[in-house]
């Protein structure tokens, strides 16, 4: 149960917990662009932080795409199958 | 096979022996069984054995190399776990079944011939889904009867295809298939059903999530991947491959968003995942088979785990829909840190097991000049950290809390998640340990800076976009269809018409012989009936009449 209460402090400071992550997230996109980059088989894999544009613009890519699919063609009511 | 020991005899034996034993000995039977296979899989010697000629046709029925036993050390490992994840279960069909559906996994991937590999083929299809049928309800009933007519028929078109093959080629040896037109492609067809590829996986989705908890996890590990295995042995460099993959891990992603059933939601990155594998199999450099052999070590484990999550949620607060879950982790922590140990390894996080062979597809693509496998496979692997790695996880253990207080998971449950979310780590961190056992050497480094920041900023930042949107990616109370929608709702729609049309057609066609019917009954009826003019005179007068006529015919006859 210890642990449980563990998260739950860490739920709690969460606000902290987001600041820490916005440091992180500026410190991987500054690294890769200083950090000279190892390969270059695509034009793109020399551009530093191109990693995180592309993380960033599949998730909303992925959520729009499939949300439209669903809304237009894929959803059905939960008793679409009974019989 | 008198030289060693065939894995699948010592599971079928086994699973007898588990079917007559019950309580603390059948639970000592199951772990004696599962650690015994683990110790005959990692010493079995290379080679082929029982070689023999049935009806002049050549068998091996057990063929040892690296290849196979890549599939069969993690189909061992993976049925120890499963084993000790369903100790608790007192059902002993379900036992009985998912020994004999490894058995049969073993048996497919030991196969050296293809008249072998067809007959643990099926039988893993017929005791694979006493695990869908043992959760017993309805819904489950149905699903096993849809997942036994899908995999009937990739079973008949895979017949045909060896049957076909041996005709062209006078050989049934399972070694890469040469390409003699229609066989070639009806043996693809039957592994490709198999391996869930679409338009022929929605059997996957409807099926494993209607399974009994503890038997999707053999579910999860066990056919897709014999599927895997089956490709890679005859399929390699096969083009068609790497788009059908690429498409496959996308359409798992899309079904993952719209996804509200947990199990659902995981079997749909089942699909996606093979989807890199297939992928791989399909580019067919030594790299990329490489890489498909180690996603599929490392997915089994992973899957199982994640898989192991969410039924260990289901099977203590008895809802499975993320509409219905959430503000659990205070009292489920321990499950809750096991499936994230597993979301980081299905997303390819450093330090975890998918990112020593995922990374190893997407590299294959790159080494390939492949720019837009590249891309769709990166887009991918967000897609899978958004679904398994956030979604999931967020509106199940986190999210609205719903009131639920469940206690944590069983102590077997916890071990079984346990030993999973090790072997996660253990591989993450020292890969060396998986890539001595792949079929040709490894010549990769997954940990460079390179690979390291790119899956960093690719996984954090899709962290980003979920938060952003978060309003917009939980689930929603509907199912989406999937090609299932063709034998679940069109064909019965089209059977249902013909029967009316049909019918009517029938009823027609009926009404018209009836009303000749009728008519000949009033012509006979006339002349015959009461009133009719051979019924004038009693019989005995006819009868008299008709003596008289045969008299006279045979004095006729005799004067002649």
């Amino acid at each position: 149960m210890d642990l449980g209460r563990l998260l739950q402090a860490m739920v709690e400071r969460g606000v902290l917990l987001r600041r820490i992550m916005y440091v992180v997230l500026a410190g991987l996109v500054i690294a890769d662009i200083v950090v000279p980059s190892k390969y270059d088989r695509f034009p793109w894999e020399s551009i530093g932080g191109f990693g995180a544009f592309y993380g960033f613009i599949s998730c909303v890519l992925i959520i729009v795409v499939s949300k439209a699919l669903g809304y237009l063609l894929l959803y059905r009511p939960e008793d679409y199958y009974d019989e | 096979m008198s030289e060693v020991l065939h894995p699948s005899i010592l599971l079928f034996t086994g699973a007898l022996v588990v079917a007559v034993l019950r309580g603390r000995l059948q639970q000592g039977a199951l772990l004696l069984i599962a650690a015994t296979l683990i110790w005959l899989v990692f010493s079995l010697p290379g080679g082929v054995f029982g070689a023999t000629v049935f009806l002049g046709i050549e068998l091996s029925p057990m063929r040892v190399d690296k290849l196979s036993l890549v599939f069969a050390s993690v189909f061992a490992i993976i049925t120890l776990v499963g084993a000790i994840y369903a100790l608790h279960v007192k059902d002993t069909p379900q036992h009985v079944a998912a020994l004999m559906y490894a058995g049969s996994a073993l048996g497919v991937v030991f196969a050296g011939d293809l008249v072998t590999l067809y007959v643990f083929w099926e039988l893993m299809v017929f005791t694979s889904v006493w695990l869908i049928w043992c959760r017993r309800n309805p819904a489950s009933m149905a699903a096993g009867f849809r997942y036994l007519l899908v995999h009937a028929l990739g079973g008949i078109v895979l017949l045909a295809g060896i049957i076909l093959y041996y005709l062209d080629t006078g050989t049934v040896q399972f070694a890469q298939i040469e390409d003699t037109g229609l066989a070639f492609y009806l043996i693809l067809v039957g592994f490709l059903l198999n391996a869930a590829v679409p338009p022929l996986g929605a059997w996957l989705a409807d099926a494993y999530p209607e399974s009994t908890v503890t038997g999707a996890i053999f579910l999860s590990a066990l056919t897709t991947k014999t599927a895997v295995y089956t490709l890679i042995r005859g399929f390699p460099g096969t083009e068609l491959l790497v788009w059908l993959g690429v498409v496959m891990a996308l359409w798992g992603v899309v079904y993952a968003v719209l996804a509200n059933d947990i199990r659902r939601l995981l079997a749909y990155h089942i699909i996606s995942q093979v989807g890199y594998m297939v992928a791989g199999v399909g580019m067919g450099t030594i790299m990329a088979l490489n890489g498909a052999a180690s996603h599929a070590f490392t997915h089994i484990l992973y899957k199982a785990l994640l898989f192991m999550g969410a039924g260990a949620v289901i099977h203590m607060t008895g809802r499975a829909k993320l509409t219905e879950l959430g503000g659990i982790y205070r009292y489920m922590p321990v499950t809750f840190l096991l499936y994230m140990i597993g979301a980081f390894s299905i997303s390819a996080f450093p330090l975890f097991s998918g990112f020593v062979s995922k990374t190893m597809v997407v590299e294959a693509a790159a080494l390939d000049q492949r720019a837009w496998v590249w891309l769709l496979l990166s887009l991918a692997s967000a897609g899978t950290f958004l679904h398994t790695g956030l979604k999931l996880p967020w509106f199940t253990f986190f999210g609205p809390d719903r009131g639920l207080k469940p206690r944590e998971a069983p102590v077997n449950m916890l071990v079984a998640m346990g030993i999973a979310a090790f072997f996660c780590v253990f591989i993450g961190i020292y890969p060396q340990w998986l890539y001595a056992m792949m079929p040709a050497t490894v010549d990769y480094q997954a940990y460079t800076s390179g690979h390291i920041l790119w899956e960093l900023q690719l996984l954090l930042f899709t962290g980003v976009g979920f938060f952003v949107l978060l309003k917009h990616v939980g689930g929603e109370p509907k199912i989406s269809v999937d090609t299932d929608w063709v034998y679940r709702k069109a064909m019965p729609a089209v059977a249902g018409a013909l029967h009316r049309v049909g019918g009517g057609a029938w009823q027609t066609t009926l009404g018209a012989l009836m009303r000749k019917l009728t008519a000949l009954v009033a012509t006979v009826s006339a002349h015959h009936g009461p009133q009719g003019i051979l019924a004038r005179t009693w019989p005995t007068g006819s009868m008299v009449l008709w003596v008289a006529i045969l008299l006279a015919a045979s004095l006729l006859i005799y004067y002649l």
